[in-house]
């Protein structure tokens, strides 16, 4: 019988949660490395059983710890993060120049192929990529190297690589994206990259269509067409047709477009979920109601998604790493909050129950299914 | 042989209970202690300074003695009494919250 694994990094340890295909009972584990900011974990797609965390603390820096019996123990394996060549510089808050340093793995992205080959996105901003099961990491400096490194400026969260999406049709295809510098595309597996922003708008820039310094919060693709992108981006829904070359906006009926995470259906293309957030400076839900909207249309018609949420007084946040979905038929949607929920919903939406009440603030929610 | 007390989090990391002892053969200096320490629990490498640079991060301390060592030349000598084993050298995380 089925199984489903539910891995949530959050700001003092890792849970792994795991069910049967019912979803109904939970056995939760944890907290693994309790007291340190877990970033992110997420299982091989090769193997599931193999997971990677990103484990950080102010006091100590960057750790990654590698599991290869689902999460029940762990070893830590390579921490060294060292830009290739001279760094460079990237642009301030203040918009002088500041040096590239090294702070800490947002978002790791095992390869869907090779079972020791992972991807590290990481703040400030670069990609990472081990091939020896994270004992030792190499900058991909192709991507910081462009051309438009300089002009990349920090969000209010830092200068991070924090989403990483693999092609499973063509693993030379990688898209990342950084806030605030915007998407980026490889066709030769992170050698080379260009920006893929034509068609976003964001009026904080001084040229509000300018090919970089977009805050892209999040991208998603369904494995079945990765041509079609969808992007949850500072404010408004974005969907491009064309691996990225266009975007255009689907945000339509949402009450709010501004959010951080979008996911997509495991059995239809064209089925989304996104949170919506009141506001950039009001991280929390509409009207203190929390709400998932889906679109079956691929963007651009929305529902709201209410049962078994609170929809009243709810003030928490839902970040970017923190909505992930199973592949049982019927699919199930999962996300995480700031305020220590995690919330599943077995039938794609239509109804939810948070399996977790308690936990720390949730940096990250990957889930896998296991045969 | 040198006495190293380890913040609980790196204690854990680096799978040890209490103080650790290391043997150091030359000057005892905060260098020669890190690479130690870091030799004996490679776990530990790049948790109290920078895996390139060798600067200390900036919210661990170093002290013995009942002195703040931290920004002491890495090269300078220990205390006689920590380089003896009679004190321990103690690595400490800054405090931080409210």
């Amino acid at each position: 019988m089925s199984q489903v694994r539910v891995s949530v990094g959050t700001r003092k340890g890792a849970f792994i949660l795991t069910s049967d295909a019912k979803r109904e009972h939970w056995d939760v584990s944890g907290p693994h490395f309790a007291g340190w900011e877990i970033y992110h974990v997420k299982g091989s797609p090769v193997d599931p059983n193999r997971l990677y965390a990103s484990q950080s603390s102010g006091w100590f820096g960057q750790l990654i710890q590698r599991s290869d019996d689902g999460g029940k123990t762990w070893a830590p394996v390579g921490n060294q993060f060292t830009y290739d060549g001279i760094p460079g510089t990237h642009q301030w808050y203040d918009g002088t120049a500041h040096p590239w340093e090294f702070k800490r793995v947002w978002h790791l992205e095992p390869s869907l192929t090779e079972l020791d080959t992972v991807y590290a996105g990481v703040e400030d901003a670069a990609m990472f990529r081990s091939t020896d099961g994270g004992t030792s990491w190499h900058e991909l400096s192709g991507l910081r190297g462009h051309g438009t490194g300089p002009k990349w400026q920090p969000g209010a969260g830092g200068l991070c690589l924090h989403t990483i999406v693999i092609d499973p049709k063509n693993p030379q295809r990688i898209y990342i994206a950084i806030s605030a510098a915007g998407a980026f595309r490889t066709e030769d597996g992170g050698t080379t990259w260009q920006p893929i922003n034509r068609g976003l708008h964001s009026e904080f820039l001084p040229d509000s269509d300018a090919e970089v310094g977009h805050c892209v919060h999040r991208i998603a693709i369904h494995h079945s067409r990765p041509d079609v992108l969808f992007m949850q981006k500072h404010w408004e829904i974005m969907r491009s047709d064309d691996s990225g070359n266009n975007w255009h906006k689907v945000s339509g009926n949402l009450p709010t477009d501004f959010g951080f995470p979008i996911e997509v259906h495991a059995h239809e293309p064209d089925t989304i979920y996104v949170v919506p957030i009141k506001s950039d400076t009001e991280h929390f839900p509409l009207e203190g109601k929390l709400r998932v909207y889906r679109s079956r249309t691929g963007g651009n018609e929305w529902e709201a998604l209410t049962k078994g949420l609170p929809q009243s007084d709810c003030y928490v946040n839902v970040l970017r790493d923190a909505m992930s979905s199973d592949r049982l038929d019927p699919c199930g949607i999962y996300f995480g909050t700031t305020g220590g929920q995690v919330y599943a919903s077995p039938d794609a939406g239509d109804n939810w129950k948070a399996i977790v009440h308690d936990l720390p603030a949730v940096l990250s929610v990957e889930v896998q299914t296991l045969t | 042989m040198i006495r190293v007390h380890l913040p609980a989090h790196l204690r854990t990391l680096a799978n040890v209970s209490g103080e650790v002892t290391l043997a150091i053969a030359g000057p005892v200096t905060q260098r020669a202690v890190l690479n130690a320490l870091e030799a004996e629990y490679p776990m530990l490498r790049g948790t109290l300074r920078d895996h390139v640079t060798q600067v200390r991060r900036p919210f661990v301390r170093f002290f013995a003695c009942s002195e703040d060592l931290s920004h002491e030349s890495p090269d300078a000598a220990l205390p006689e009494v920590v380089a003896a084993g009679v004190e321990p050298f103690l690595v400490v995380g800054a405090i931080a919250g409210g």
